[in-house]
């Protein structure tokens, strides 16, 4: 016992680095595994408010663009409310269902293979975990932490991403992940290679998942091939967003979110 | 003795508020950015408490961790180069820095640069072997690894050169 306490005062220094260097390892790999990266994350206070301190400060250079972009969404919504009659949905539940919260982003990624946004909502707006993130152009991502005035969102650009989404014009549906290369171009998976897909063909949610409403945009058909058991598509998706300039978006509060769960781990 | 340790604590919040609020968004050719909050490591006083130099180099890259969403890929790579430092003190400057006696200021450029380039190749190796964690993409973890050290470096020697007179 004597010896083993003095080999570690004399290694003292290598201890303490292995301890560390180990805790920093652990803490890398839990990251790259869904949903259990909660340990260490942007949304808390400290690092919540200095991101809106600095955000205060250069949201200014973004101004104009950020007017425009608001400018065509208001358009948009203004003809879409002038021929009410054509989108109007049949079901009324179904509208009461969904409730939309602007936010802004504190913070965005798109170099790395893991990237996360910070969005100055949180508990206190009664932003819970699994809600969707989307902008007027498409989809952002998928709340995964929140603190009382800070969220996090795991971003379609992310490689732990996944998200239910269907070709708009044929209605089958895939799950779109995310291979860590280009910020503009994801990657749809599991369409089966009788569908017939054309460039350009329109990509939207599914509306399968609780997180996001369907018929939301997603993005367009760049490129496919088929897979190597030549069974399934691989489909090259261009994002409607440009997840590079992310300023003001609209987080969907599901309200039914709660009930569905309960549902599901009854079934389980 | 005061005037050191609260350098030290200035150092360590400008740096880390430095690197996530505008070094971290460069994105330099869509995805260079430097790493420049090492230079805590490169110029921490060289004394013989090195538990503590350890511990606070792990809270120095966890830090920017807890900004940057990364897990603990910065605290890892930030224990590492704090771990093998004396090491390249001792290869670049020689034995004199044994006797405490070295400053920054009065070694040449060469040494400086071989000891910057040294410490920033291991860190921004092991950064991005954990970042991009994937065996099959070692061309991509050089390469990034490559272009990236570059320019932490050249960010690196503009700044030390820019504070010299101050800080060191």
């Amino acid at each position: 016992m004597q010896q083993l306490f003095n080999f570690f005062i004399k290694n003292k220094t290598f201890v303490l680095f292995l301890l560390l260097f180990s805790c920093g390892l652990s803490l890398t790999i839990q990251s790259n595994e869904y949903q259990r990266s909660k340990f260490i994350n942007s949304a808390n206070q400290i690092s919540g408010s200095v991101y809106g301190a600095f955000h205060s400060l250069s949201q200014y250079f973004h101004l104009k663009k950020e007017n425009e972009i608001l400018l065509k969404e208001n358009s948009r919504l203004k003809t879409l409310m002038f021929s009410e009659e054509k989108w109007r949905s049949i079901d009324t539940v179904l509208e009461k269902k969904y409730a939309i919260q602007p936010s802004l982003v504190y913070k965005n990624s798109f170099a790395l293979p893991n990237n996360y946004l910070t969005l100055n909502k949180g508990q206190k707006d009664s932003i819970k975990e699994d809600y969707g993130v989307i902008t007027s152009n498409g989809i952002v991502g998928i709340i995964d932490a929140v603190s009382s005035n800070y969220s996090r969102v795991l971003s379609i650009l992310n490689t732990n991403s996944r998200v239910n989404v269907k070709l708009k014009k044929t209605n089958y549906f895939g799950i779109l992940s995310w291979d860590g290369k280009s910020p503009d171009v994801v990657q749809l998976k599991d369409i089966q290679d009788l569908v017939k897909l054309a460039v350009g063909d329109t990509i939207v949610t599914s509306g399968y998942s609780s997180t996001f409403p369907p018929n939301i945009p997603v993005g367009s058909i760049l490129s496919y091939a088929l897979n190597e058991t030549e069974d399934l598509y691989i489909i090259e998706v261009k994002l409607f967003n440009d997840m590079k300039n992310l300023e003001h978006v609209y987080i969907i509060k599901n309200t039914a979110i709660n009930e569905l769960k309960a549902l599901n781990i009854l079934d389980e | 003795m005061n005037n050191t340790v609260l350098n030290t604590v200035l150092r360590f919040i400008g740096l880390v508020l430095l690197q996530v609020i505008i070094c971290s968004n460069i994105n330099f050719l869509g995805y260079l950015n430097p790493y420049i909050y090492i230079i805590f490591i490169f110029l921490y006083p060289i004394s013989n408490n090195r538990l503590l130099f350890i511990f606070l180099s792990f809270l120095l890259g966890l830090s920017v961790d807890l900004f940057l969403d990364s897990g603990g890929v910065h605290a890892t790579a930030s224990v590492a180069i704090a771990y093998v430092r004396p090491l390249f003190l001792k290869f670049s400057f020689g034995a004199a820095y044994e006797y405490q006696a070295i400053k920054f200021s009065n070694t040449t450029f060469s040494q400086r640069l071989i000891y910057f380039i040294s410490l920033i190749v291991i860190h921004h190796a092991l950064l991005f072997s954990l970042v991009i964690f994937d065996q099959n993409e070692a061309l991509l973890i050089i390469k990034q690894t490559f272009y990236s050290s570059i320019f932490t470096l050249i960010i690196c020697l503009l700044l030390t050169s820019l504070f010299s007179k101050k800080e060191l």
